[in-house]
């Protein structure tokens, strides 16, 4: 029967599809460590990493170990993890929203984190130990839950309402944003700028160590509910009719995205596209079976934030541009083409 | 025997108003069971009801002895299927991977179809001649070709009681005799417990075994067809003047419905009648 079958998930199809993402993540990760303002010649990374630390080894490359670890390092393994909590929340958020347009921003989760991470930023909460991605992450709660709420009627949660509601407070914590700027007179517009269009260049080791263990839960999480997903989006009542204890496992699933998608955003802004364009991506190039979607999605999300924000990094150099700026600029015309090459 | 199927009093609203009210109803198994009435009569409300998608206000629907409020939602799916009305898909899966979804309900979360889920969901989607659409998505096909695969997928769940809510809709002349005769075949000789809601009298009169007539969301008559579809029962519950003969092959009543505007002049049918102007 297998044989006949077309392209269906079986466990040998997924592992052989994680193992491919997998690769390419890596290759993409280690070109960007590569890549920067100065440069590191290949030969030497490889070496550095391999070779025994304590050997004698000359300034130049001390300098270039520095380099390698406390800056390009770390900012490659953050851009892939928040690439890959984006796009498993643009996963989940599509599926139980039934809409292709749905991102991990839908929700009100990035409106309530810019308008959190503003406040913070103008009133000095940066010089507080996590005090600005605090705030956001407050904020992106607080806009969830009044999403939630307005959207709850008898125990259970409509998607029409959902977006709707998250249309409001969006806008709504939109014009917060902007009350707090025209009210602020500070020189911190720059950042707010760069903060509201995602700053991957911020994190230190504290901010990875919690996304990574945030989307590690989220994760396996949603992974359990992967075949929940796909009777989901075929409709609310197959899922029923087929099992899916609907109510429960959409509230799971929402709240898992909606902090996954929080986390991201109060510690790096909010960067767009990523988690919009990546799942459709993978459908075209996958099929819309969740088991498969969501490693690919992560994966793959993950390696295209990285390139993203190497590009950013080095277009302009010394110049940094904020990344949301590319990942809109190389995501809006690689969609076009694959909705155009679909039709 | 205990009844597959028994709804004690039931009584369902939505707000105020009363979509069902006292329905008492009994399918034995291998029962073949249609439910006719106008639009509004509440015939989706009993499926969605014994279904579990919605549960009764008053009473108790019970499957096969239990409660089936207290059954998992698992449990339901093993034991009953719905073909459902055709709805659209946001993101198309394959026609195979609609009907393989079919055995999540005996599929664990983290297990995938083995061997034995690939052999049934081959062997119904040959039943309803969706074999050749395997590979093709959903969106492509037509809604006959849909409605198949609607009907494979629920095959594919092994179920004992078969919901059906307007399965033959879509379906052309062809369709909907090979659809009923597949299901008259598992009614048979697997004693598959068949409830099917339609609009098409004549369908359900050649097939149904009984019919349970509603009219604003209560019993209105129950019986075989011969009991039930009658000039009188028809134009009392549907408001519709019909004509009731019997089926040239099956001798099931058959009904044609009255013309109420007189046939045009010239028609064949009354040319040497029309008054000349």
């Amino acid at each position: 029967m297998e044989d006949t079958l077309h392209k269906i998930v079986t466990p040998a199809r997924l592992i052989r599809v994680t193992l491919l993402f997998s690769l390419a993540f890596l290759l993409v990760a280690f070109i960007a460590v590569l890549v920067g303002p100065s440069e590191i010649a290949p030969l030497e990374v490889l070496r550095s990493l391999f070779r025994d630390r304590h050997a004698a080894e000359t300034a130049a490359s001390d300098t270039e170990r520095m380099i390698l670890f406390s800056i390009r390092i770390p900012r490659v393994l953050f851009a892939g993890i928040v690439g890959a909590a984006l796009s498993t929340a643009g996963v989940v958020y599509q599926a139980l929203l039934r809409n292709p347009l749905a991102d991990p921003y839908i929700l009100g989760v990035s409106g309530g984190a810019s308008a959190g991470a503003v406040a913070g930023i103008l009133l000095g909460a940066s010089t507080v130990p996590f005090g600005t991605p605090l705030l956001a992450f407050a904020g992106a709660l607080a806009a969830t839950f009044l999403v939630f709420g307005t959207a709850r009627k008898n125990a259970s949660l409509s998607s029409n309402t959902l977006i709707l509601a998250g249309v409001i407070v969006n806008a709504f914590t939109t014009a917060l944003v902007f009350f707090f700027l025209s009210i602020s007179s500070s020189n911190e517009v720059h950042n707010v700028v760069f903060w509201i269009m995602g700053d991957l260049g911020i994190a230190s080791g504290k901010d990875i160590g919690i996304i990574a263990l945030v989307l590690l839960g989220t994760f396996i999480l949603i992974y359990a509910h992967g075949r929940s997903l796909n009777l989901l989006v075929v409709g609310e009542e197959t899922a029923l009719r087929l099992g899916v204890s609907v109510e429960s496992t959409k509230k799971i699933l929402l709240v898992a995205a909606s902090i996954l998608t929080a986390a991201a955003v109060s510690l790096c802004g909010t960067i767009g596209f990523v988690g919009l364009i990546i799942p459709h991506m993978m459908r075209m190039l996958l099929g819309a079976d969740h088991r498969l979607l969501l490693p690919a999605s992560l994966l793959f999300g993950g390696a295209f934030l990285i390139a993203a924000d190497t590009l950013a990094r080095v277009l302009l150099a010394p110049t940094e541009l904020p990344v949301g700026v590319v990942t809109a600029f190389c995501g809006a015309p690689f969609f076009i083409y694959l909705l155009r090459r679909r039709a | 025997m205990m009844p597959s199927i028994r709804l004690e009093k039931v009584g369902f609203r939505y707000d105020r108003s009363w979509v069902l009210k006292g329905v008492s109803l009994d399918a034995e198994r291998g029962a073949f069971l249609g439910i006719l009435g106008p639009n509004g009569s509440g015939k989706t409300t009993l499926l969605n009801l014994i279904d579990g998608v919605i549960a009764p206000r008053e009473g108790r629907v019970l499957l096969e002895g239990t409660d089936a409020a207290s059954l998992e939602r698992n449990e339901l799916a093993r034991m009953v299927a719905v073909v459902p009305q055709d709805s659209p898909l946001i993101f198309s899966f394959t026609v195979q991977e609609i009907v393989l979804m079919g055995r999540a309900p005996h599929l664990g979360r983290w297990r995938f179809e083995g061997k034995r889920d690939f052999e049934i969901a081959r062997d119904v989607m040959e039943r309803t001649g969706t074999l050749p659409l395997a590979g093709r998505s959903m969106s492509e096909l037509s809604g006959g070709e849909r409605q198949r695969v609607l009907i494979a997928r629920a095959l594919a769940q092994e179920p004992r009681i078969l919901l059906l809510d307007e399965p033959t809709s879509n379906l052309d002349i062809r369709h909907q005799s090979t659809f009923f005769s597949l299901v008259s075949e598992l009614n048979r000789t697997q004693g598959l417990t068949v409830i099917a809601v339609s609009h098409d009298i004549n369908l359900a009169s050649l097939y149904c075994r009984r019919i349970v007539l509603l009219k604003e969301g209560a019993v209105y008559g129950e019986g075989t067809p011969e009991d039930i579809i009658t000039e009188e029962s028809i134009l009392d519950v549907f408001g519709a003047p019909v004509r009731v003969d019997r089926h040239p092959q099956t001798g099931r009543p058959r009904i044609t419905p009255i013309c109420n505007t007189p046939p045009e002049r010239g028609s064949r049918f009354n040319a040497g009648a029309a008054p000349q102007l």
